[in-house]
């Protein structure tokens, strides 16, 4: 879905627990997370601070599809 | 000659520990066969013997996978085999990934033959095709009976050494390899004869499949990504609760389309998973965990994006054809472009 969503003419990120599949698939912009069951949070964390990594996540998102890139480039969340 | 001594690689679901629940255990070692290790040993009759099974979960395995190589390997060494088995992993993604993985590990740590089998659009395929062989097995464990015997026809060649013949023959992923034989006919027949059944509209093989490389160039940037318009996608199977759309638990023929008009966060009580490739209790609790509605609606309020687009747009990806998920987002993608949406946020599972 990623490379049709980019095909159709629109900037994607694709954010993933297992990056090295979705290099393989084809994806440029990659942000990994946190864990397959749940990519952006943690059950172990309180809802606040679960909530934050969250944010950290989707921000870095927002970095990547801000970013010009040549080709397929992982950003790490800080 | 003595037997053959192999250590076979299966997850957490056919070792019986459990399915999803268990997908985090971390590696463990059995001795002999396990699950469909026992229709290998079988098949074997007396020429190998599976001494010993590693099992890890398939989440455990793609989460920490440097560190579930090296207890792998470290299970592996000591129960010294001749050759390596993982899977069949049928059409499992993390499953295939898994195998791949341990496979190409194994061979570069202890220097033995090994040997999987999945399915072709398995993504362990693509990313493992070149480095280890790959029987082609059918989508489920259905295939199993065929598998099994691909796999241990081409695992006793590889255990004595003997040549290894070309993919169509021993049933593996091709390598792109190629691999010279005398054929009976010459070329410019052969050429004509293919020529002539293309022609009546019959099936031929070409003898020089052109490779396929499906890559798309990356979008210039958002030039100001406070002003945009950002839609939300995922593979995670999040849908309103009770799956309206009853998109399917695993191969989804089909997408949802859902509101997000008034949805400040997403409510246990309205949303759940329908996606039945991963434990669901997590994002049937907080669904922000796969869709971040939430944060997405603090950065519209704070002006760090323009606006979330109105609906969201989801699909279950467990085993779901690459043809069919390439037509999903080729039916909504035309939405989110007359919508002038000018970004997309997709997470997957």
């Amino acid at each position: 879905m990623v490379k049709e969503i980019e095909r159709a003419g629109i900037p994607v990120v694709h954010v993933c627990t297992v990056t090295p599949i979705s290099q393989t698939v084809g994806a440029n912009r990659i942000v990994p997370a946190v864990a397959i069951p749940h990519p952006l949070g943690n059950p172990a964390l309180p809802l606040e601070e679960e909530k934050a990594v969250r944010r950290k996540i989707m921000n870095t998102a927002l970095t990547a599809l801000a970013t010009e890139i040549d080709g397929q480039t992982v950003f790490e969340v800080e | 000659m003595s037997k053959i001594r192999i250590v076979h690689y299966i997850n957490q679901f056919f070792a019986q520990i459990g399915g999803e629940e268990m997908a985090h255990v971390p590696p463990e070692y059995r001795d002999g066969a396990v699950g469909p290790g026992l229709a290998l040993g079988s098949a074997f009759g007396d020429k190998a013997d599976i001494v010993g099974t590693v099992i890890c979960g398939d989440s455990y395995f793609n989460e920490n996978m440097e560190d579930a190589k090296k207890k792998l390997i470290g299970f592996i060494r000591k129960a010294k085999p001749d050759l390596f088995i993982a899977g069949p992993a049928f059409n499992a993604g993390r499953y295939g990934v898994a195998c791949g993985a341990i496979c190409e590990a194994v061979r570069e740590e202890l220097k033995i033959p090994v040997l999987t089998g999945m399915y072709e659009e398995n993504p362990g395929a693509d990313m493992f095709r070149q480095k280890v062989y790959i029987i082609a097995t059918r989508n489920s464990a259905v295939g199993m009976r065929d598998a099994v015997k691909k796999m241990s026809a081409l695992a006793l060649k590889l255990a004595n050494q003997e040549p290894i013949g070309a993919s169509s023959e021993e049933g593996y992923i091709p390598q792109g390899i190629r691999v010279n034989l005398f054929e009976e006919d010459r070329g410019s027949k052969r050429a004509v004869d293919m020529l002539m059944k293309k022609l009546k509209g019959k099936p031929f093989t070409t003898e020089y499949p052109m490779p396929i490389f499906d890559r798309v160039d990356p979008q210039p940037a958002v030039k100001d990504i406070t002003k945009a318009k950002i839609a939300l996608v995922t593979s995670g199977g999040i849908v309103p609760l009770g799956n309206p759309d009853h998109i399917e638990s695993s191969s989804a023929t089909k997408y949802g389309r859902y509101d997000l008009d008034g949805v400040n966060y997403l409510s246990k009580d309205a949303y759940a998973t329908a996606h039945g490739g991963y434990d669901p209790s997590y994002a049937n609790a907080d669904a922000d965990r796969v869709l971040a509605v939430d944060v997405m609606r603090e950065f519209e309020k704070d002006g760090k994006i323009g606006s979330l687009y109105r609906y969201f747009f989801s699909t279950v990806g467990n085993g779901t054809a690459v043809k069919n998920a390439k037509a999903f987002a080729e039916e909504f993608s035309k939405e989110l472009i007359e919508e002038n949406v000018q970004a997309v946020i997709l997470t997957s599972t």
